[in-house]
């Protein structure tokens, strides 16, 4: 099954695709078109970590050596953002760029899972795409909130898929196009840590609960994107989720 | 505690009457701590002091009320307990402006940012300070109004009642307009979200068996035993 949260003629609502294409089915039956919904992060979002550097080749892009352990760091809710959704770029930065990730979101609490065991903590999958603004990188507490943690900087959905639909989450192919451009490619494959091995990890210090959502990282291919950009990420069998860049005007600034 | 339980049951009597389970604090932003830094400050791997606030993020698993026990990991021998002002939203704040930025707080609450400690700050693991339960808060939140001025307030820090730090809100680095200010121009923060003003250095360091108490002019008593980890 794959579901959206989306708003709609004055309230929210969970949504799946309808037979017709670009349309949606509410959960209170209306058959609607699917420019005419708002689209939300499709579902609760909890505690948002994410991963660093956990593509070979992005690493490599980055110049950046071999790890002891995942390089983890933290989102807040304030920077979500839904399909379709307007992310700023600051006028003054030189280099702000999208990142395609797998976002896998946790269904049962995981507290000391092992690896053998950590997909049945898996609720489903979505893509993430996770903005970055490098001029404003600083060597404390890296990455800084100031780069990662922006409004708007962390684009979720469009749909959460259960993960009972994903045979194989360690094999999909990721693609980021600007403007219908390719830009980036990679597979699941190339993850260094992969989910079975991130659930073990986290769970191991943290206790994971419903809704909290894991972005496994992204690889090479990652370009600068200015105001009017579109950027959609596509990841196999979860669809594509697209949002736009606005400059400060947009936002009165 | 799991997902922020129990935070509902901390007092908080007024607008929005709820904390969103969301806490953010600042780090090096009292001037001690980046005084413990010291020249290193400017070496790599940092090679130049901070400019934008260095913020942390503790996720809703490590949120605890006072009284909760406070696991230390096997094989750690103690922890280290960052005393902090907590500025708990009352209004969606974004861009604020700092002569103003006071006007979107609801109120204060004592804060205790636990870390596992770590040498580098450079890009730690969040294994050193998003373990379960290692944020206390409370015992309440206390009005906007209650409070003269955030920006002077002591600090005390006691472990099995023994005065182990003081501090003043005075010495930090931005002042809580200022951090709620430089924080709002990239992220909006929304009424129950908690901003922690920042610890001193060096923090006080706690063993298995200890309990850690800390107080805010005002605010109450932030009491928390601290225990060796089960298993």
């Amino acid at each position: 099954m794959m579901r959206a949260r989306v708003a709609y003629a004055g309230a929210i609502h969970e949504a799946m695709p309808a037979p017709a294409e670009e349309t949606l089915r509410l959960d209170d039956g209306r058959v609607v078109a699917a420019g005419d919904v708002v689209w939300l992060p499709p579902f609760a979002v909890g505690t948002i970590i994410a991963l660093g550097l956990n593509y070979a080749d992005h690493a490599k892009e980055l110049a950046f050596n071999a790890q002891e352990e995942p390089l983890v760091f933290l989102k807040g809710p304030g920077t979500l953002l839904g399909h379709r959704g307007v992310t700023r770029r600051p006028a003054d930065v030189k280099f702000m760029h999208y990142e395609c990730e797998l976002a896998v979101v946790v269904g049962r609490p995981a507290q000391r899972v092992p690896r053998s065991q950590a997909l049945e903590h898996v609720a489903g999958y979505c893509i993430a795409n996770d903005y970055a603004i490098r001029d404003y990188l600083e060597n404390w507490y890296r990455p800084n909130l100031r780069v990662k943690n922006r409004d708007g900087a962390t684009v979720l959905g469009p749909w959460l898929v259960d993960s009972a639909e994903i045979a194989d989450p360690g094999n999909l192919g990721l693609r980021t196009y600007v403007n219908d451009k390719l830009t980036q490619q990679g597979n699941t494959r190339d993850l260094i840590y992969d989910i079975r091995y991130l659930v073990e990890y986290l769970s191991s210090f943290m206790t994971l609960s419903p809704g909290d959502v894991i972005l496994t990282g992204t690889p090479e291919g990652v370009i600068n994107v200015m105001p009017g950009d579109v950027v959609a990420c596509e990841i196999d069998g979860l669809g594509r989720l697209t949002n736009t860049i606005a400059a400060d005007a947009e936002f009165g600034r | 505690m799991s997902a922020g339980a129990g935070l509902s049951s901390i007092p908080f009597d007024v607008a929005p009457y709820r904390l969103s389970g969301v806490v953010y604090g600042a780090l090096l932003n009292h001037r001690s701590a980046l005084a413990q830094i010291g020249a290193a400050a400017n070496q790599l791997p940092y090679k130049a002091p901070p400019v934008a606030p260095v913020l942390y993020i503790k996720p809703r698993n490590t949120l605890a009320l006072s009284g909760d026990v406070v696991r230390i990991p096997a094989g750690t021998p103690e922890l280290e307990v960052g005393a902090c002002l907590g500025l708990v939203i009352g209004r969606t704040a974004c861009k604020v402006a700092e002569a103003r930025a006071l006007e979107y707080v609801a109120g204060y609450l004592i804060v205790a940012d636990v870390s596992v400690p770590h040498e580098s700050f450079h890009r730690p693991s969040i294994r050193y300070k998003a373990r379960d339960g290692y944020c206390p808060l409370g015992p309440a939140v206390i009005e906007r109004a209650a409070v003269a001025n955030p920006d002077a307030l002591t600090i005390r820090t006691y472990l099995d009642g023994a005065l182990v730090q003081i501090m003043s809100t005075a010495d930090s680095i931005r002042s809580a307009a200022r951090l709620l200010a430089d924080v709002t121009e990239f992220m909006t923060l929304s009424p129950g979200d908690v901003l922690a003003l920042g610890a001193a250095a060096p923090a006080p360091r706690v063993r298995p068996g200890q309990t850690v108490s800390i107080e805010i002019d005002g605010l109450g008593s932030l009491s928390n035993p601290y225990m060796t980890a089960l298993a």
